[in-house]
């Protein structure tokens, strides 16, 4: 019987709402499966106090990948790690959550395995049958994998996100199994966004601005006050990431960041099809747009016809008010 | 230097998809097809590469016969030649990325650039399968590329910020949205590319692997986002987020 091994992504020993849902949808796999058990793994130089605060998840055991080369995140080394553990644990599956990172590693993960993989699975059918979005998410494919080892990513915004519980599974500490010799990529820097704001994936509130902001500045003096005001993370658009108003990270979309927030706020936004596939799972939609034909009207729970630059301070003044009442 | 850009044929970005009744696929009456548009931005790529350097672009694809036209494109673009990898059936990443190494092993390229994703599957697979295939090192996602005498860095857009990498050629770079603006192709270039090389190699005669092991059994539309109304004020669209959804 294969076992289900979950990369457990961390930044820093801190586990992102993100890796909570790949957790989650793993125990769901093993479940259904019957009879596997859900391991999650945590990788690094040392990596043990961070497989520590995992193992309050539910899953069996949690394994310490640990070695030199796995201390920045480089896809060389982490998918000769992850497969020889795959092999080693008698993985069946093999999951993750479709970050940037699990984007970036898996495919090349399931290649040294020579398995097949499904990406971004928003439902787990059964041990075989999965759902995942295509054509940015105007079709459902349900999709069957076949072979002995199978490669998931699963979307964030499809799973919840595991929750803690009263025991704590053992931690095991491993050495990953490396060929240093055939490692041909090497980090050179990270230049982080800085923000004080909540993360797009991890928002409960997301306000985002699109063209209709027109410029960069307007980003901050007009947007940013109602972003901050609400507790929000702020998106943008694929046009006013082009425009280069804010950086690449912001964006929402097909290609972008895919988020389902509680309520998403949508300003000067006209609604692309490839905008919508990045947000349209979102529980309350609500659009600001002085264009009333736009698209994204055509989604939205609650939709206001206005000039943004009038109704977006104002909003920022009510919402004070509220908060004070 | 010699480029390899592998690149696939989907709908038009702006054609509107929809799903058979029966499940069978999407409705591909009246869709435009076109080169995919991180395709466009890889071939983009090289081609600048080229023109800092020479060497020699070559663009490849697997699919049917009327994929041609997607080549011709890219070699309008400024692309040398085109190799057409021919198959009826279809197939998945690994079976695509096992012909793609295949090609790149007899073709020697000292760099392979392709898209990110296509925008019909959106796996995002392929790249770092091929990399992975070739031994070799992978930038994906890639914003900026500096091919240098010793190193090629490569920045990279990952979540909360962007990331440089750096590695000895030949490496694999797949493609983000802003490393470039794609040309057009010119009426000369359509002109010259009729007469540049186009390879036809049935896909069955590489002896790869090519037997799926992801197979789509049914597509569904998603389910339908019902349009909600409209509220006169701010003061109201307040209220309502706080009264009627709760949310604030």
């Amino acid at each position: 019987m294969g076992n289900v091994l979950i990369f457990a992504e961390h930044q820093g020993g801190h586990f992102p709402k993100t890796t909570l849902t790949a957790i989650h949808a793993g125990l769901d796999l093993a479940k259904k499966r019957g009879g596997a058990s859900a391991i999650a793994v945590v990788s690094g130089d040392a990596p043990e106090s961070a497989a520590a605060e995992i193992a309050k998840y539910g899953v069996a055991k949690v394994i310490a990948l640990a070695h030199p080369a796995l201390k920045n995140y480089l896809a060389d080394a982490h998918a000769q790690a992850l497969a020889a553990l795959a092999k080693k644990e008698n993985a069946e599956f093999v999951i993750a959550t479709a970050t940037a990172m699990g984007k970036d590693l898996f495919p090349r993960l399931a290649a040294r395995l020579g398995a097949p993989m499904a990406s971004e699975i928003t439902s787990i059918n059964d041990d075989h049958t999965f759902v995942r979005p295509m054509y940015a998410g105007n079709a459902m494919a349900t999709v069957e994998l076949d072979g002995p080892i199978k490669v998931l990513t699963v979307r964030g915004t499809a799973f919840d996100a595991a929750k803690p519980g009263d025991g704590a599974a053992p931690v095991e500490k491993q050495d990953a199994e490396i060929d240093a010799a055939a490692l041909k990529m090497e980090f050179v820097s990270f230049n982080a966004t800085k923000s004080d704001r909540p993360q797009l994936t991890e928002a409960r509130i997301i306000v985002s601005g699109g063209r209709g902001l027109k410029s960069g500045e307007n980003f901050k003096t007009v947007l940013e006050p109602l972003v901050d005001e609400m507790g929000a993370a702020m998106g943008a658009s694929r046009a006013a990431v082009d425009a280069g108003f804010v950086p690449n990270d912001l964006q929402v979309g097909q290609t972008g960041k895919v988020v389902a927030p509680e309520l998403y706020i949508a300003v000067g936004i006209s609604g692309a099809i490839q905008h919508l596939a990045g947000m349209k799972d979102s529980k309350v939609i609500c659009a600001i747009n002085k264009d009333e034909e736009a698209p994204i009207f055509a989604v939205a729970d609650y939709g206001l016809v206005a000039d943004l630059f009038k109704a977006v301070p104002e909003m920022a003044e009510e919402i004070k008010k509220l908060k004070h009442s | 230097m010699k480029i390899l850009v592998p690149i696939k044929r989907v709908p038009d970005p702006a054609t509107t998809i929809r799903v058979m009744p029966d499940g069978s696929g999407i409705a591909t009456d009246n869709v435009k097809w076109v080169i995919n548009p991180f395709c466009e931005i890889a071939i983009e790529e090289a081609l600048r590469i080229k023109e800092k350097q020479t060497g020699e672009v070559v663009l490849i694809t697997v699919g049917q016969s009327t994929w041609q036209e997607q080549l011709r494109t890219g070699l309008a673009m400024g692309a040398d030649r085109a190799i057409l990898v021919k198959t009826d059936t279809a197939l998945d990443s690994l079976a695509i990325a096992r012909i793609l190494a295949k090609v790149a092993s007899d073709e020697k390229p000292e760099l392979i650039i392709l898209g990110k994703q296509a925008i019909d599957d959106d796996s995002n697979q392929v790249g770092q399968m091929l990399a992975e295939m070739l031994g070799w090192p992978q930038a994906t996602f890639a914003s900026k590329v500096e091919i240098g005498a010793d190193k090629t860095s490569v920045t990279r857009e990952i979540d909360g910020g962007l990331e440089t990498i750096a590695f000895k050629l030949p490496g694999v770079i797949t493609t983000d949205l802003r490393l470039n603006e794609p040309r057009y192709a010119s009426l000369p270039g359509i002109m010259k590319a009729r007469k540049k090389e186009l390879k036809e190699i049935p896909a069955d005669s590489l002896g790869v692997d090519l037997a799926p092991k992801l197979k789509i059994k049914t597509l569904t539309a998603p389910p339908k986002r019902q349009a909600g109304r409209k509220v006169a004020s701010v003061q109201e669209l307040v209220a309502v987020l706080h009264t009627e959804a709760k949310v604030i």
